[in-house]
C-alpha cells in the first residue's frame, strides 16, 4: 500500500466537516502560555533530485560494516543475512502492518508470530516463547520483574558481573521504582564465580541471572548456576546468544526458568544500533506471569487451521496499571526476519554458522596471542568473542585500525576503566582467513 | 439473571455465603456473563490473608482479565482447586461448583456492609 499524504484540499474538507476554519482553531483550548513559539527554522522544500543528492551525501559519511573488516560485537553482530530475508520482510503486508489490536483479522501476522515462537522454543529448549520484546536489555529487565512477580516474598536478585553493562543499566532504570535489591556476583577469570555465588545466595534470593556466552565472550557453567539457584528456591534466568545455541547447551538443557537474549544475530542488520529483537522464553508453569503476547494455533468452527492471540489479556491495553509489563509492543518485523533466517538456515545451517564462528574466532585469538605484547585476558572457553590484553590502550589500536578500514573491536575501558588495555574482539562466519590474517598483520606492524 | 436470595453481594460482583464463621466466596451470575468465556482462574494460596475489597486472585476471560476481590477479611482456608482444570465451572455454575475460595471471617460485621439480593438486583439492573 502506498503512503497517502493529505493535501490542502483534503485538510480543508476535513476541517469543514468538523466545523472549524483553520487547523490552529483545534489548538485554541491550549493556553497561550503553554504554546510557545512553534515556528520552525527549516530550509525550503527541495526537489526529489535534490533530496536524493542530500541523502547520498549524508549516507557517504557512514562507514558501514561491509566497507570494512569488522570485529565489533558486544551484543550486535555482523552475521551473514541471506537476501531472501529482506525480500520477505519488505513485502508491504508485513512491513506496513501495525500491531494487531483486532488480532484475528491479521492471520498472516499471527502466523508469523506463531512460527517465530515455535522456532525460538526449539532453539532455546524452553516451553514457551512470547512474540518478542524490544531487545535483550528490556527482555532481561522484564525477566527480572517477572521473577519478582513469581517470588513475591523474596527481593534479592543476584546478577553476574559479566552481564552486558548496557543491559544492566537498562534494568537499573526500571528497577528504581521496584525497590529490588540487586547484588553483584564477582568474576573469576572473566567468568561468574560459582563459589562467590554460593556465598551470596540465601533464602531471600528471588533469582540468579547469568549471561552465557557472557559480555567477555566466555561460556559460563550454566548448569551449576541453575542448580545453585534451585537449591535455594530461586529462579535461574539465563541470557543467551541464539546462534551459540546451535552447538552449546540450551537454557532448557540446564533447567533455566526464564531465558532471554538478543535476536539481532538472527537475520537482522546492525541497523545503526536498532531496532533489535528481544527474545523471551520461560517454563510453561510461569506462562501467565510472562510479559508480552503469545500467538497460538487453533481450529475454527469448520475445522480450518487458524491463529489467535492466546495470551495478551495481561497486557497494558487491557490491564492498564495492573499489566504484567510495561511493554505491549513486540518487534514483529524483526521477529519475522529472525523467523525467515532460522527457517532458511535450518538446524544444520545454523550449526554450520556457529561452528564457523568458533573456528575462526579461535584461529584469530591464537594468531594474535603469538604476537609479542599480546595475550589472552582469561583462560575461559569462548564462542565467537574473546578478550585480548593489549600492549597499549585498546582505544589507540581501534583508532589506528579505522584508517585501514578495520573495526578492531570494543575498547573494554569504555565500560571498565581498569580494562583500558583490553580489546573485545568478535569474529563471525563472514570473516575470511585473509581478513583475519590482515588484522594480525596490522597488529604486528603497530 | 440468577441472584440467589440467601447470598450477600459486593459492589465488585462477588457473592458470599456464610457457614458458621466461614465465608464461601465466588463471583455473581452477572459478573460471569459480563466476562464471557473464562479460560483461567488464578487462585490465591491457602494460608494467606484476604483483605476486604482487595484483590485475592484474577479471573481471565478470552478478551480480558479481572481482579477477584475478597468481600471480607480473614485467613484463606481453602480454594476451589477444581477450577484449575475446569475454569468454565465459573460460567456454568457460579454459585455452587464454581465457588472460588473460603475465608475464615475475622470480623462478621464486615458482612453488614454487603448488599442483599434485592439491593444487588437493583445495583446491576
Amino acid at each position: 500500500m502506498p503512503y497517502l499524504p493529505h493535501g490542502n484540499d483534503d485538510i480543508k474538507q476535513m476541517l469543514k466537516k468538523i466545523g472549524v476554519d483553520r487547523f490552529e482553531d483545534l489548538l485554541k483550548n491550549i493556553p497561550e502560555v503553554l504554546k510557545g513559539d512553534v515556528s520552525l527554522d527549516l530550509p525550503g522544500a527541495l526537489s526529489e533530485l535534490e533530496i536524493q543528492q542530500e541523502m547520498h551525501a549524508l549516507l557517504a559519511q557512514n562507514t558501514a560494516c561491509h566497507q570494512t573488516i569488522s570485529f565489533l560485537g558486544a551484543g550486535a553482530y555482523d552475521h551473514f543475512i541471506p537476501t531472501v530475508v529482506d525480500f520477505i520482510i519488505s513485502r508491504p503486508e508485513f512491513s506496513t502492518a501495525y500491531t494487531p489490536y483486532q488480532a484475528e483479522v491479521s492471520q498472516g501476522t499471527l502466523q508469523a508470530m506463531y512460527e517465530f515462537q515455535s522456532l525460538i522454543c526449539e532453539l532455546t529448549g524452553m516451553d514457551v516463547s512470547n512474540a518478542s520484546m524490544y531487545d535483550a536489555a528490556t527482555a532481561m529487565t522484564e525477566a527480572i520483574l517477572m521473577a519478582k512477580n513469581i517470588k513475591r516474598k523474596k527481593n534479592d536478585f543476584i546478577l553476574s558481573s559479566a552481564i552486558h553493562p548496557l543491559y544492566r543499566m537498562t534494568m537499573e532504570t526500571y528497577a528504581r521504582s521496584w525497590d529490588l535489591n540487586i547484588i553483584d556476583c564477582p568474576l573469576k577469570d572473566d567468568r561468574t564465580d560459582l563459589a562467590a555465588l554460593e556465598e551470596l545466595i540465601t533464602e531471600n534470593t528471588a533469582a540468579v541471572v547469568v549471561q552465557s556466552p557472557n559480555f567477555f565472550g566466555c561460556i559460563e557453567d550454566t548448569a551449576s548456576f541453575s542448580e545453585a539457584a534451585h537449591k535455594h528456591d530461586a529462579l535461574f534466568i539465563q541470557g543467551v546468544d541464539p546462534i551459540s545455541l546451535a552447538i552449546l547447551k540450551t537454557p532448557g538443557d540446564v533447567d533455566a526458568d526464564i531465558a532471554f537474549g538478543e535476536g539481532q544475530s538472527l537475520g537482522n542488520h546492525l541497523n545503526f544500533g536498532g531496532p533489535y529483537l528481544g527474545l523471551f522464553t520461560a517454563k510453561q508453569e510461569y506462562v501467565r506471569k510472562m510479559p508480552g503476547r503469545i500467538a497460538g494455533m487453533t481450529e475454527d468452527t469448520d475445522g480450518n487451521r487458524g491463529y489467535v492471540l492466546t495470551l495478551q489479556t495481561r497486557e497494558q491495553h487491557i490491564r492498564r496499571e495492573k499489566a504484567t509489563s510495561n511493554i505491549c509492543s513486540n518487534e514483529a518485523l524483526c521477529a519475522l526476519a529472525a523467523t525467515v533466517y532460522l527457517a532458511l538456515m535450518g538446524r544444520s545451517g545454523l550449526k554450520q554458522v556457529a561452528e564457523l564462528c568458533v573456528q575462526k574466532a579461535h584461529y584469530l585469538q591464537q594468531k594474535i596471542c603469538e604476537l609479542p605484547g599480546y595475550s589472552t585476558a582469561n583462560s575461559a572457553p569462548f564462542f565467537k568473542e574473546f578478550v585480548i590484553q593489549t600492549p597499549f590502550p585498546a582505544k589507540e589500536i581501534i583508532q589506528k585500525a579505522v584508517d585501514q578500514a578495520i573495526y578492531a573491536g570494543i575498547d573494554l575501558g569504555t565500560y571498565f576503566p581498569e580494562r583500558k588495555n583490553q580489546l573485545l574482539i568478535a569474529v563471525t562466519e563472514k570473516r575470511t582467513k585473509e581478513e583475519l590474517d590482515k588484522f594480525v598483520e596490522f597488529l604486528a606492524n603497530l | 439473571m440468577n441472584i440467589p436470595k440467601e447470598l450477600k453481594y459486593a459492589e465488585s460482583h462477588e457473592w458470599v455465603r456464610l457457614e458458621g464463621d466461614v465465608a464461601i466466596i465466588g463471583i455473581s451470575d452477572y459478573a460471569q456473563s459480563e466476562l464471557g468465556d473464562i479460560v483461567f482462574v488464578e487462585l490465591p494460596e491457602t494460608g494467606n490473608t484476604a483483605a476486604k475489597d482487595e484483590a485475592s486472585g484474577t479471573i481471565e476471560a478470552v478478551k480480558t482479565v479481572s481482579d477477584f476481590n475478597s468481600p471480607v477479611s480473614g485467613e484463606i482456608i481453602e480454594v476451589n482447586e477444581a477450577l484449575e482444570d475446569e475454569p468454565t465451572l465459573v460460567n456454568t455454575d457460579c454459585y455452587i461448583a464454581g465457588w472460588i475460595m473460603k475465608v475464615k471471617v475475622a470480623d462478621a460485621s464486615e458482612l453488614d456492609a454487603l448488599m442483599n439480593a434485592e439491593a444487588y438486583e437493583k445495583f446491576v439492573g
